[in-house]
């Protein structure tokens, strides 16, 4: 008796958890979007784009959609292949499975802070760049003795761990700053307001919109250094959609579309953002 | 495995903080977790309250989110430093965050080794006339301690790996397991040598401690 | 509770009554300090100097502070909990439940492997399983997840040929780490059973594999539900490290929002108390596993490790009050039956039918 009670014990447990699973899997690649996003295959009528949920200015998540430059740019770009805003589904891509989503189909296209490498470029097809950004540094905004990357010698300057940016400061330039390594740049924005570190640094595009988001509380050095080509990614082989893209990022530019976003999301900033179209690479 | 071994100053270094991290918050989360089991007994219906709330409150909360709130809230939001350097302020408070997590662990252990101890043995000192903390103190505890010192080991084990988590959450020690990321991310060393070293580095604290607890809770056993 | 800590100290007379008072106010005192510190300092008031403590200002909520109603707000607003909280929730339990249904495999595959009488099973799984309890679930995940790279390293796989996921990651390290304290707990649980009811098994015709199924695992399982579910509070918490590889788990769901709302240390406070909530509930559930087991009296199973410590044995109740089952099994097991179980203790896991 008591063996199959507690078979039927476990028996019931385990289906019942597979039960949970298998409907909340698909949640997962969809990752925080709930009713939106949920990972659904492109084609047809929608395209799926993937983009950050965590950067503001960028692609922050406000409820059931995200908002940002690279929002904003994607959907120029889905409005230029034809795709309405209401036909884009978006999802999660988070750095580390941004190559993952183009090669599995997850997501048809990434606009998420991606920059362009020979290294990606090995496994994904990238279009554009729509956007240089740069590595720059971001202080209070009542701290006036940061003016450039020399400042920051026996000062604290936040770094997520993971990234290279503070290793460019301390070794490549041999600046001699304390490091504090947080989990993300959120973290690091949270240790800034409170002074725990005198700096964040990374690219410009991401601390200006730290800076959008509570006005007068930070600012953007504007002394910046090495270049981030922000582009487009794409499943292996797109090279006919690569070329539709970069038509459709030059007529961003020229139709003052790209300025207009830039000046929404960091117009309130100091940022010195590009003005120019970047020069687009050829599609392979 | 060569350019893991030439790397091998890197791995010394973090698990020297990670040492130092298990053993500093073991000392404190075993004192911590004494006063609150005292607590937990006492005759003071406040204290014993307190106590319960606290072990069952904290231990009911990730790891992940005790140290973010050390690092961005204690830390950050109060600015409270404990050292002028990051690399200490962040390592103290990681040694606060641990012990103030283990410490319910520990507390945990203690409260079982307590109930072992027979009625009998209780009652007699209470009607030579002990007070509670000569109870506690000279009866109970010591027998108690001898009782989970097996389960104790196993607190230390869960803590010395639990020290991983003080390289993120919002602190960043640099210990053993932030090394080797950062060895993985920057391509220093091949990435399985790099983890197996990694991981024996690891086994090398804890099997030994596993079996040293597991012998001394025999030579120490109270025999009834 | 409080009859049976008075086993520890009489009932109080005039002058405890007197001590135990003054003790109550010194530590309201040092309580409410606390709280103090706790309240000016998020309401960061603590740190300006120039505000004296009893002033009305400093005390009255600071705009800029943690207290402020606009920090609070927007867990007022349902779709903060629709987008962010449920979804968090929900994802924490997929990874939870997913890594919980695949440790219990995993450690009955485990733990019996570890009694197997071939050497060449019982040895690569007592490794296993070494090998896992020992090593950080941090480190597991990190390695995990660069999986990838090891591809490309030692079998020239192009680096992005495949990739894991964060939930990918986050499951398979809490199925290892978990699975292999699991196997022990099963193992313990198979061991405590009297080598009685495996001989009568063997007598009655049954081959091992019956008497593993029929015999044994069951009543291993049942004695030991306190400890695996108590296992299982510890896979769900652990499930939280998913915030570090930025798998959208609760405690991620919570930053997203905090980094939205500016508001860290409300997103922590609140979030905290949910998994204080779900994580009260579970252990709450296996204390009662725990006392159903006991009042059922099934003497024929005792946890093998209730001689190391009080953990798993059915007298949780005692001078210090109902204790919650230690749910860290890490000190080695005995390889085989301990004395109590029925004096089985040769030390040969093979002598084992």
């Amino acid at each position: 008796m008591r063996v199959r009670r507690i078979n039927g014990i476990l028996g019931g447990t385990a289906a019942l958890a597979l039960a949970l699973t298998a409907c909340g899997t698909a949640e997962v690649g969809g990752g925080n979007g709930g009713g939106e996003g949920d990972g659904g295959e492109g084609g047809g009528d929608t395209i799926t784009i993937g983009v950050k949920y965590d950067q503001p200015g960028l692609g922050l998540l406000e409820n059931d959609a995200p908002v940002g430059l690279d929002v904003d740019v994607a959907t120029y770009i889905a409005g230029e292949l034809g795709y309405e805003p209401d036909q884009i589904e978006w999802t999660e891509a988070a750095s580390a499975n941004r190559e993952a989503f183009l090669q599995q189909g997850t997501v048809d296209m990434v606009v998420a802070t991606y920059s362009i490498t020979d290294e990606r470029r090995e496994v994904v097809d990238f279009a554009g760049p729509y956007y240089v950004a740069e590595q720059d540094i971001l202080t209070r905004a009542d701290e006036e003795e940061i003016q450039g990357p020399e400042d920051l010698a026996g000062r604290v300057l936040c770094s997520a761990s993971g990234s290279r940016s503070a290793f460019n400061i301390t070794e490549e330039r041999g600046i001699d700053a304390e490091l504090r390594e947080a989990g993300n740049y959120s973290e690091c924005l949270s240790l800034l307001g409170n002074g725990a570190v005198d700096a964040v640094t990374t690219d410009n595009t991401i601390l200006a919109g730290y800076a959008a988001q509570n006005p007068g509380t930070y600012r953007v050095v504007n002394n910046s250094f090495g270049e981030e080509r922000y582009g487009v990614g794409l499943p292996e082989g797109s090279t006919e959609l690569c070329e539709e893209i970069n038509a459709a990022i030059a007529k961003m530019w020229e139709e003052g579309y790209t300025l207009e976003a830039l000046e929404t999301h960091f117009g309130d900033t100091d940022f010195a953002y590009a003005e120019t179209a970047p020069e687009a690479d050829a599609c392979e | 495995m060569e350019a893991f071994l030439n790397n091998i100053d890197r791995v010394v270094d973090g698990f020297s903080w990670t040492v130092r991290l298990a053993l500093l918050s073991a000392l404190f989360s075993f004192i911590l977790g004494v006063l609150l089991t005292a607590m937990r007994v006492s005759p003071v219906p406040l204290l014993r309250g307190l106590s319960t709330a606290y072990v069952e409150g904290v231990r009911s909360t990730p790891l992940t989110l005790v140290l973010l709130f050390c690092g961005l809230g204690l830390n950050s939001a109060l600015g409270i430093f404990l050292s002028d350097t990051v690399a200490w302020d962040v390592f103290w408070w990681a040694v606060i965050g641990l012990s103030a997590y283990t410490s319910c662990f520990v507390s945990e252990s203690l409260r079982a080794g307590i109930n072992t101890i027979p009625l009998g043995q209780v009652e007699a000192a209470r009607s030579l006339g002990l007070t509670f903390t000569q109870n506690l103190r000279l009866i109970v505890l010591p027998q108690a301690l001898r009782t989970v010192v097996a389960p104790l080991g196993s607190v230390l084990i869960a803590l010395t790996k639990n020290t991983t988590v003080a390289s993120v959450a919002g602190l960043g020690v640099q210990e053993a397991s932030s090394e080797m990321k950062l060895m993985f991310d920057r391509g220093i060393a091949p990435v399985l040598p790099t983890f197996v070293g990694f991981a024996l580095g690891f086994l090398v604290l804890t099997l030994p401690m596993g079996y040293f607890f597991s012998w001394l809770s025999k030579r120490v056993a109270v025999v009834r | 509770m409080s009859t049976q800590s008075s086993v520890l100290f009489d009932a109080p007379g005039p002058r405890a009554r007197a001590r135990n008072k003054v003790y109550t106010v010194i530590t309201l005192i040092l309580f409410a300090i606390g709280l103090m510190v706790v309240y000016l300092g998020f309401n960061d008031t603590l740190r300006k100097p120039e505000l004296s403590l009893f002033s009305a200002e400093a005390w009255a909520v600071n705009p800029e502070g943690e207290w402020t109603a606009d920090k609070w707000e927007p867990f007022l607003r349902p779709e903060t909990w629709t987008y962010y909280v449920i979804p968090g929730l929900r994802n924490t339990l997929t990874a939870a439940l997913t890594a919980s249904v695949l440790a219990i495999v995993f450690g009955l595959v485990f733990g019996i492997g570890r009694l197997s009488d071939r050497w060449w099973i019982r040895v690569p799984a007592g490794a296993v399983v070494e090998f896992f309890r020992g090593i950080p679930l941090l480190i597991l995940i990190f390695f995990t997840m660069a999986l990838p790279i090891v591809a490309d390293q030692l079998f020239d796989i192009a680096p992005g040929t495949f990739q894991v996921t964060a939930l990918a990651a986050v499951v398979t390290g809490l199925t290892l780490y978990n699975g292999s304290v699991l196997a022990e707990v099963f193992r313990a649980g198979i061991l405590a059973v009297p080598k009685g009811q495996s001989e009568a098994a063997k007598a009655i015709g049954m081959t091992r594999a019956q008497n593993m199924w029929l015999i044994l695992v069951p009543q291993a399982v049942s004695a030991m539900m306190p400890a695996i579910v108590a296992q299982l509070v510890v896979l769900l918490k652990d499930s939280a490290l998913g915030y570090i590889v930025a798998f959208p788990e609760m405690l991620r769901s919570f930053t997203l929002l905090a980094t939205r709302e500016n508001n860290v240390i409300p997103a922590a406070i609140v979030c905290a108390a949910i998994y204080i909530v779900i994580n009260l509930s579970l252990s709450r559930f296996a204390i009662w596993l725990e006392r159903r087991n006991a009042n059922r009296g099934r003497a024929s199973v005792r946890p093998a490790d209730a001689e190391d410590g009080p953990e798993g044995a059915d007298t949780t109740t005692g001078p210090a009050g109902t204790v919650a089952v230690e749910p860290t099994v890490q000190e080695p097991l005995p390889d085989t039956a301990r004395e109590d179980s029925d004096g089985d203790d040769d030390g040969n896991p093979k002598k084992r039918p």
